[in-house]
């Protein structure tokens, strides 16, 4: 019962389909649209690795160091500006953010 | 046999924690679930042989990300009921995508077979056990990749300098402190030095401090400074 590829990849697949899932659910809320978008690279990453580890090449594992670099930045700014956002407008609904539609 | 349980579980707690995320009806739930997804994810990690990627995640985004999240969702005072109108709404069309999405996935999974030359492309093979992972990954970060990392660092740059420029704000009714005009100031303009004759008491000289105090208040009652009153 060892475990393979297969196994990191359904659990990613998983995580990923959660990820969709609750970007879908939670219309309204952009904080747990962030945590969703944490959750689909963090799936990705899990893929990253489990290529890495079955194909004996770290070059995955870098590429997960440079997706995880890239998701901190995202929920840096991400965050920065649902802060201003609500500084200016007192709620954080997306649905609401239509304001440059004209 | 160890390995295969230690994989169950921690892919098990990953996947609930992971629903609990996206279903909890508190933002603060989820972002303590997604807490405890990152510990798991690093828990696969180390499984894979990725120990150095599991440290990190456990520091960038259960010490930082995670702990970012924590602060906003406790900062922003949000009507999170309000928030969740239209959650039964969505939650069909999020299904079906979901499923859909999970079935392509499946339908790869299921049809995919390494090409029998992948083996043969590798481009950096690890090493061995006679070098750490932490070690060999330095190795290719620092030589092949080195501009890749400069770049990263330079995306972390520019990040942060756009979460401070965006949550900045200068409040114009605030008294900040100007060092500058600390620093700047001598001591010809601020203080006065004054012959005072022995036994001449100060209010015979006229001079009194604080200066515009025209009619001396009688002293107040002598404040009890003690530390058992619960005055401030």
């Amino acid at each position: 019962m060892a475990i393979t590829l297969a196994h990191y990849l359904v659990v990613a697949a998983i995580l990923f389909v959660l990820g969709v899932f609750g970007i879908f659910l939670n219309r309204k809320n952009v904080i747990v649209i962030l945590m969703s978008i944490e959750l689909i690279l963090l799936a990705v990453n899990l893929n990253l690795v489990a290529f890495s580890a079955a194909l004996d090449d770290l070059t995955g594992q870098v590429f997960a160091m440079f997706v995880l670099t890239v998701a901190a930045a995202e929920a840096a700014i991400g965050l920065a500006i649902v802060v201003v956002y609500f500084r200016n407008k007192g709620s954080i609904e997306v649905e609401e953010i239509s304001t440059l539609k004209g | 046999m160890l390995a295969a349980i230690a994989f169950y579980a921690f892919a098990a707690v990953l996947v609930a924690s992971a629903a609990m995320v996206v279903t909890a009806r508190n933002p603060v739930h989820s972002v303590l679930f997604l807490i405890l997804a990152f510990f798991n994810a690093a828990g696969l990690f180390l499984i894979a042989g990725a120990e150095f990627l599991a440290m990190i995640l456990v520091i960038v985004y259960v010490g930082a990300v995670a702990v970012l999240f924590l602060f906003v969702v406790m900062m922003l005072d949000v009507d999170f009921a309000r928030l969740r109108e239209g959650f039964q709404r969505y939650a069909p069309i999020g299904l079906v995508v979901g499923a859909v999405l999970f079935l392509e996935l499946a339908f790869v999974l299921w049809a995919w077979s390494p090409a029998p030359e992948a083996a043969g492309l590798r481009l950096h093979p690890n090493p061995g056990a006679e070098v750490t992972n932490t070690e060999a990954l330095a190795r290719i970060l620092y030589t092949d990749n080195v501009l890749l990392f400069q770049a990263a660092g330079i995306i972390l740059l520019v990040a942060m300098i756009g979460a401070i420029v965006l949550t900045l704000r200068e409040r114009p009714g605030t008294r900040r402190q100007d060092a500058a005009a600390q620093i700047a100031r001598a001591p010809g303009e601020t203080v006065v030095l004054r012959k005072v004759p022995t036994g001449a008491g100060l209010r015979v000289l006229g001079i009194l401090r604080p200066p515009p105090a025209e009619e001396p208040k009688p002293l107040p009652e002598p404040e009890h400074h003690g530390h058992g009153e619960g005055r401030h």
